[in-house]
C-alpha cells in the first residue's frame, strides 16, 4: 500500500518493512492485528508489509521487523525460525506460544511423549517435538505478551518502533489495573485469580468481565508467589487448582525453571 | 502453453494455517494433484486430560482464532451435557448472538478480505484501499460491528471471556444492546452493497457431486446442538457423531480426513444451506435467489456466495435476538453446576462447517478421555477431490497461472482453518 507519507514533529518517518508469521499456533494474534477495523487503515500507513501469508499473497523476504506467532515444535520451524532471525533487523515474539510457549507447552507434561502422538494419531507417526518459546532458539528483541495480544499494545509497539523509541514493557500486577477499573475482587466473588502476581498491561481484560485471570501474561519481573499461594489456600483453592492455572500459558513454568537453575 | 508442466504452491496465502498444492500435467492431462496439510499439530486431545471441567473451554477456545468463540460454546455444550445441565433460555438466546457475531465476523473477513482479490485481480486487500475504498470502508464496518458485538457478549473478540458453563460470568449492557441493534440494522444496507460486488464475480462454472454435512434445523437454521444430517439422507443422532465422521489418517496430510456414504463429504455454509435452505431468514432467501443459489448447489466456489447469504440471515435473526432478550424478565447470568462422572458431546456449526468436542470426566471433574473432529479436516478429502476434478476440466484449456490461481481461489473458497484442523 503507498498512500501518505506520515510524518512526526514535522519529520518524514521511514515505513518499516514488516513481517507477519507464524509457527505452531491459533494465528489469533495475527488476526487481531487485523481485527484492528477502526484504526487498521492508519496502521498499516505505517509500515510497508513485506509479508502477512495470511492476508497477502505477495511475499519477499527483505524486511526490518519479524512479528514471530507461535511456539516452535518441529525442526522445519527451527531452521525456518533461524531464517527469519538472520533476515529480521528487529525479532518480536508476538503472544504467549512465542514468548513462553503458550497452550501447546501443556503436552511437555506427559513423560510418555510418544503416548501423546499416539492418543491422537493412533499408529501413524507424526513429526514433533518438546513444545518451546521462539527465545529457546533465536534471540528476541521484544515480546508482545497475551493470549491473545493486546491490539493497543501492539499499535503501541509499532508506533514505538517506528519512531525510534524503546516501547515499555510494564511491570506491575493486572490487579492494579483491575483496582484502577474499580472490580470488585474476583475472590470476594469466591474465584480463583492469578490477577495478582501476572503482569499487567491488558488493561485487565479478562476480570473486568468477571472472569479469573489465568496468567496468560506471564509473572511479573518478582512475583510473590508463596503469598500467592497463600491467598488462594485462604480462599479454598488448593494446590491442584493452583498448578493447573500457572500451567496454562507457560509463562509461570519458565519462571519456575528460572528459579531452579538460579538454585 | 505448454502440455506438460508442474504447478506447485508452497503455503498457501489468504488462508489460515499451512497447505500446499502440487499439479503434475503431462500432454495436457492430469498426472496428479494433491491438497497437502503440512501445519505442525498441536496435540490438544492429548493435552487435555487431566484438565478441570473448569479450564477445558477457556484452553480449547486457543485451538482457533477465528473461531474461539465456536470452539468455546461447543466445549461449553460438551461439559454441561456431561453433567446434565440444561442452559436457560436466556442464555441460550445470548449464547446464539454471539454465535450469529462470530459467523458474521468470520464471513465478512474471508469473503471481504481473503476471496474477493482473487475476483477482483489482486494478491490481497491493500491494493483495493485506493482502488475501491469504499467497499473496504463496508467490510471493515461489517467486521467492526460483528466483532464489537462479540466483545459485548462475550467480553472479547477472540478467546472469548465471558462464556462459562452454566451460563456468563456477566450480562451485556442492555443499553450497548440496543447501539447493536441499530447498527445491525444500517448493516443490511452494507450486505446488500456485498451482496451486490459478489453478483459482479465470475464464480467459475465448475461442480461437483458431492454429499453435504451439517445439522440439522428442525424449526431454526441450526447453529447450536441437535441432530445431524447429510444431503444422501443419512441422519444421526448428536452423541453419534462418530458415525457421521469416520476419521481416518492419510500420508499427504497432518490432519485426519474425513468420509461418510462416498469417497468425502463437505461441510460449512454451503452445505448448511443446501441442507436446511427452507429455514433461513425469508430476508437471507431473497438475496439468495438474487444471486443465483439454491439447493442442492454442488458447486464449491458458491460456498463464497453461500457464506453473505449466511451473513443477512445472523444479521436479521441477531436484530429478532436483541428484541427478544430486551423484552424478556432478566434471569441471573451463571446458573451454578455439579461436576459429576460422565460424558457428553457437543456439535456446533462454527463459521467454517459442524464441529464436535466429545469429553469424558471422571469424579472430580476432569478430563480422562478428549475428541475432537473440526470442520476443516472434515473439508480436506472433497478439496482434494475437487482439486482432481477441476485440474483433470481445465488441464487442457488453461495456462498456468490461470490454473494456479483457479486451485488457490478452490482451497479459498472452503475457508480452511488449518491450524484447527491439525489442533
Amino acid at each position: 500500500m503507498t498512500g501518505e507519507q506520515s510524518t512526526y514533529l514535522g519529520i518524514q518517518l521511514i515505513r518499516p518493512r514488516v513481517a507477519f508469521m507464524e509457527f505452531t499456533s491459533c494465528e489469533g494474534c495475527q488476526l487481531q492485528v487485523l481485527n484492528n477495523e477502526s484504526t487498521l487503515l492508519r496502521f498499516l500507513s505505517l509500515i510497508e508489509i513485506a509479508d502477512f501469508r495470511e492476508a497477502v499473497t505477495e511475499r519477499s523476504d527483505d524486511y526490518d521487523i519479524a512479528f514471530v506467532e507461535g511456539s516452535i515444535t518441529r525442526q522445519d520451524e527451527l531452521e525456518r525460525l533461524k531464517l527469519v532471525r538472520r533476515n529480521a533487523k528487529t525479532l518480536v515474539a508476538m503472544g504467549s506460544c512465542a514468548c513462553f510457549g503458550g497452550v501447546n507447552q501443556l503436552k511437555n507434561r506427559f513423560r510418555d511423549q510418544a503416548g501423546v502422538i499416539r492418543y491422537v494419531y493412533g499408529d501413524h507417526t507424526m513429526d514433533t517435538m518438546e513444545a518451546v518459546p521462539v527465545e529457546a532458539i533465536v534471540p528476541v528483541d521484544l515480546r508482545i505478551f497475551g493470549c491473545p495480544i493486546n491490539k493497543d499494545e501492539m499499535e503501541r509497539t509499532v508506533v514505538s518502533l517506528v519512531l525510534g523509541l524503546k516501547p515499555v514493557v510494564p511491570d506491575a500486577p493486572v490487579c492494579m489495573e483491575c483496582k484502577a477499573s474499580e472490580n470488585i475482587c474476583l475472590f470476594e466473588l469466591g474465584q480463583p485469580c492469578l490477577g495478582p502476581v501476572t503482569r499487567c498491561g491488558c488493561g485487565a481484560w479478562c476480570t473486568s468481565r468477571r472472569s479469573r485471570c489465568w496468567g496468560c501474561r506471564g509473572p511479573v519481573d518478582k512475583p510473590n508467589m508463596p503469598l500467592m499461594k497463600e491467598v488462594m489456600e485462604q480462599h479454598g483453592f488448593g494446590d491442584r487448582t493452583f498448578d493447573e492455572m500457572l500451567s496454562c500459558f507457560g509463562g509461570f513454568t519458565a519462571q519456575e525453571r528460572k528459579e531452579e537453575s538460579k538454585a | 502453453m505448454k502440455l506438460s508442466r508442474k504447478i506447485g504452491v508452497r503455503h498457501l496465502s489468504r488462508v489460515e494455517g499451512h497447505g500446499n498444492i502440487d499439479i503434475d500435467i503431462k500432454d495436457g492431462k492430469l498426472v496428479s494433484a494433491n491438497w497437502q496439510v503440512v501445519e505442525a499439530p498441536r496435540f490438544f486431545e492429548a493435552m487435555m486430560r487431566g484438565k478441570s471441567w473448569q479450564a477445558v473451554p477457556m484452553l480449547s477456545g486457543r485451538i482457533c482464532g477465528i473461531c474461539s468463540i465456536g470452539h468455546t460454546l461447543c466445549s461449553i455444550r460438551a461439559v454441561e451435557r456431561a453433567f446434565g445441565f440444561e442452559p436457560s433460555a436466556q442464555t441460550m438466546r445470548l449464547r446464539l448472538l454471539l454465535k450469529h457475531m462470530e459467523t458474521l465476523q468470520s464471513h465478512v473477513l474471508h469473503v471481504c478480505f481473503l476471496a474477493a482479490p482473487d475476483f477482483l485481480g489482486e494478491g490481497s486487500v491493500l491494493p483495493l484501499v485506493e482502488k475501491s475504498p469504499v467497499v473496504v470502508e463496508i467490510a471493515l464496518r461489517l467486521k467492526q460491528l460483528a466483532n464489537d458485538a462479540c466483545d459485548l457478549v462475550g467480553g472479547r473478540r477472540l478467546h472469548p471471556t465471558t462464556i462459562v458453563p452454566g451460563g456468563f460470568t456477566m450480562l451485556p449492557d442492555k443499553r450497548e444492546l440496543e447501539s447493536i441493534r441499530a447498527r445491525l440494522n444500517d448493516s443490511l444496507k452494507d450486505l446488500e452493497s456485498i451482496a451486490g460486488l459478489l453478483s459482479g464475480f465470475t464464480i467459475p462454472a465448475f461442480t461437483r457431486e458431492t454429499e453435504f454435512v451439517s445439522l440439522k434445523g428442525e424449526d431454526s437454521y441450526p447453529f447450536i446442538g441437535g441432530d445431524l444430517l447429510s444431503s444422501d439422507g443419512v441422519v444421526k443422532k448428536e452423541e453419534q457423531y462418530l458415525e457421521m465422521t469416520n476419521e481416518y489418517k492419510v500420508e499427504q496430510s497432518t490432519s485426519k480426513w474425513s468420509r461418510l456414504s462416498r469417497e468425502s463429504f463437505a461441510v460449512g455454509a454451503l452445505a448448511r444451506m443446501n441442507n436446511n435452505f427452507d429455514l433461513l431468514h425469508p430476508g437471507a432467501r431473497e438475496v439468495a435467489h438474487t444471486l443465483g443459489l439454491k439447493p442442492l448447489c454442488h458447486n464449491p466456489f458458491m460456498n463464497n456466495v453461500a457464506q453473505i447469504v449466511e451473513c443477512v440471515h445472523v444479521a436479521l435473526d441477531s436484530i429478532r435476538l436483541i428484541d427478544e432478550h430486551l423484552g424478556a424478565a432478566g434471569n441471573s447470568a451463571r446458573e451454578d453446576i455439579e461436576p459429576r462422572e460422565g460424558s457428553g458431546i457437543g456439535a456446533v456449526e462454527v463459521p467454517r462447517g459442524i464441529l464436535y468436542h466429545s469429553y469424558s470426566f471422571g469424579e472430580d471433574g476432569r478430563i480422562s478421555d478428549c475428541n475432537m473432529v473440526i470442520p476443516t479436516s472434515q473439508n480436506h478429502a472433497n478439496i482434494q477431490h475437487d482439486l482432481v476434478a477441476l485440474v483433470e476440466k481445465y488441464a487442457a484449456e488453461k495456462g498456468d497461472s490461470e490454473l494456479e490461481l483457479m486451485a488457490s481461489m478452490l482451497v479459498r473458497a472452503y475457508d480452511p482453518c488449518i491450524s484447527c484442523s491439525v489442533h
